[in-house]
């Protein structure tokens, strides 16, 4: 069997790929771009090649953007694999990935990992209810299909994606019960100093002003430090109401819906699975992968853009994703050092302004305990369907890191692969010893990374 | 069928519309959508119960990463319904806990049976 060969592979086609897939071709390299979804975009631009509303007034400008990182990208001479999951890469950079329900190969003298960010794990009692849904969820049910969630709806968490979701549902004529903001009260101290750096970036600190503004206008109900939320069922097991505390007061919202959101973090199943070095990011309290400058990880030759090297947003993955395009053309005698640092340089200040408003951001909307470190009764895997309460007690019977817990209770063993339950077990575990989250580490994740048949598995050996 | 409130649809773009079949149940979705977004759009929940307590779920995060949308689609159990775009006549129906193994007795496989590759497409590996 004859193994295609590329320059420069690039898992992820959001605005990382999509756009170090562009800048690559230009430097006249031989580009691939492998995406797990059946269009390009990412969940950024999710659907932007088809976007589903016809007002485009509701979800704003800043998602139509996508449109000029796709048209560039359809002009310049890049292999497009849609609906293709990568579930393994070997240390010499053969990429296996399945594509309706057949599996291929393809090899890279380069590799750019851009698979983005998921959601935080937002676990909280009753959070595994039929109802219950993340924002992200929502936002890509209005991209992809126009649908709009069923009232009554509630949205609770922290973090520029909950008011956003909110603002966009408002516009949409969605009436909108309450926004429970879990943000605690010292945070916003707390991020004071580092708001004179996040003036950098003014015009994203305005948009986040503009949305609260636009919600208070509509009039949305909009309370402030909520806590200990509890989605209870009805007797046929659906969502229908939530509970929450505001200081002593517990009150209640009856709900059909709920979307929560905790920010988001990057996406490290692949750059684990590759067992490239991570550290633990303390601001935003999640995992990322060690890089250079330019996004090269420990191991030479894979390279790391967008979110899933650390949260900074759609702009600055897109910028990242140039950078390290024009950088692996380096590698790859395409063009000089000194044209490189020349042909840079004015996105690398780009990229710097949009980063300046992270730290801000970070500990602005850094999780409330009760999400990292949730209450025993809580679920925190859901596959497996195991609560904090029991991975308390493991620790206390001796277990030192999320692999013991996990042999001893499932608990990451489910079809998510741990994607839904690692930060919280590792940071329960990390109180629980009193140690940092990175002595305490992360699931051993193995591949393949996605569910596979053994039909797929066994097409490699034909 | 549909016991929930279905997710309402805003004007959309023009699109080709097909039919799929929830639990038996034609429903009219947008090319586009999803398997997940159509059960969402058709009101069926729980769309799943959990292979523990046997609880009931709904699709939570509708990118890939929570494989809570696991639905039975075309007669192929565990299936991501998230990352499954509707076709037409797809016959989409709930999972019910864990998948169901095959029968067949490890005697009733000869060698040529694997040849011909009988297992493809249908037993999860992970």
């Amino acid at each position: 069997m004859n193994t295609p060969e590329y320059d420069l592979v690039i898992i992820g086609a959001g605005p990382a790929g999509m756009s170090a897939a562009t800048t690559a071709s230009s430097h006249g390299l031989k580009v691939a771009i492998l995406d797990e979804q059946a269009a390009p975009g990412g969940q950024i631009y999710r659907s932007i090649s088809s976007p589903a509303i016809a007002n485009e007034s509701i979800l704003g400008a800043d998602y139509y953007h996508g449109r000029t990182l796709l048209s560039a990208m359809r002009y310049a001479k890049v292999d497009y694999f849609p609906s293709s999951s990568v579930w393994t890469v070997s240390p010499e950079l053969l990429i296996s990935f399945s594509k309706a329900g057949k599996s291929s190969q393809i090899k890279a003298k380069k590799l750019l990992i851009a698979t983005g960010a998921q959601e935080r794990p937002v676990p909280f009692l009753g959070w595994t209810l039929p109802g219950v849904m993340s924002c992200g969820a929502a936002q890509i049910l209005l991209k992809s299909s126009g649908l709009i969630p069923s009232g009554p709806l509630v949205l609770a968490g922290s973090g520029p994606l909950l008011l956003l979701i909110a603002a966009q549902l408002n516009r949409a004529g969605v009436e909108i019960e309450a926004i429970l903001d879990t943000t605690p009260k010292g945070r916003y101290l707390k991020s004071l100093r580092h708001l004179p750096a996040a003036l950098r970036n003014l015009p994203l600190l305005l948009k986040g002003v503009g949305l609260l503004i636009e919600l208070k206008r509509a009039g949305v109900r909009y309370i402030n430090n909520a806590a200990q939320l509890k989605a209870l069922p009805d007797d046929t097991g659906l969502l229908t109401k939530l509970q929450f505390k505001t200081g002593e007061a517990t009150d209640t919202f009856n709900c059909k819906t709920l979307l929560v959101h905790q920010g988001v973090v990057p996406n490290v199943q692949l750059t684990r699975a590759l067992q490239l070095e991570h550290q633990w990011d303390e601001l935003q309290q999640c995992w990322k992968p060690t890089l250079d400058s330019w996004g090269e990880s420990s191991q030479a030759g894979i390279f790391v853009a967008g979110d899933s090297s650390g949260i900074a947003g759609a702009r600055a993955a897109e910028y990242m994703g140039e950078l390290t395009a024009r950088r692996i053309a380096q590698q790859l005698d395409k063009l000089s050092q000194e044209t490189l640092l020349l042909k840079t340089a004015k996105t690398g200040r780009l990229l710097q302004q949009q980063q300046a408003i992270r730290p801000f951001l970070d500990a602005l909307y850094q999780p409330a305990d009760e999400f990292l470190k949730p209450s025993d009764e809580t679920l925190v895997c859901r596959c497996e369907e195991v609560t904090a309460g029991q991975i308390r007690s493991m620790v206390a019977q001796g277990c030192t890191g999320p692999n013991q817990t996990k042999a001893f209770s499932r608990a990451g063993m489910g079809p998510c692969q741990g994607r839904l339950c690692g930060l919280t077990v590792a940071q329960i575990i990390a109180n629980e010893r009193q140690v940092t989250v990175s002595e305490v580490g992360y699931y051993q994740i193995r591949t393949p990374i996605k569910p596979l048949t053994i039909g797929e598995l066994a097409d490699l050996a034909e | 069928m549909p016991n929930a409130l279905p997710f309402k649809r805003l004007p959309t773009n023009k699109a080709e519309w097909v039919t799929v079949y929830i639990e038996g149940q034609p429903v009219k979705v947008r090319q586009g959508d999803s398997a997940a977004a159509a059960v969402l759009a058709a009101g069926l929940q729980p769309s799943r119960t959990t292979v523990v307590s046997g609880s009931g779920r709904a699709p939570y995060c509708l990118m890939g990463v929570c494989f809570e949308c696991l639905l039975q689609i075309d007669g192929v159990e565990n299936v991501q319904g998230c990352m499954t775009p509707a076709r037409e006549g797809m016959q989409i129906m709930s999972q019910k806990q864990a998948r169901q193994l095959n029968n067949s007795k490890p005697s009733d496989l000869k060698p040529t049976d694997l040849k011909n590759s009988h297992i493809k497409n249908e037993d999860t590996a992970v």
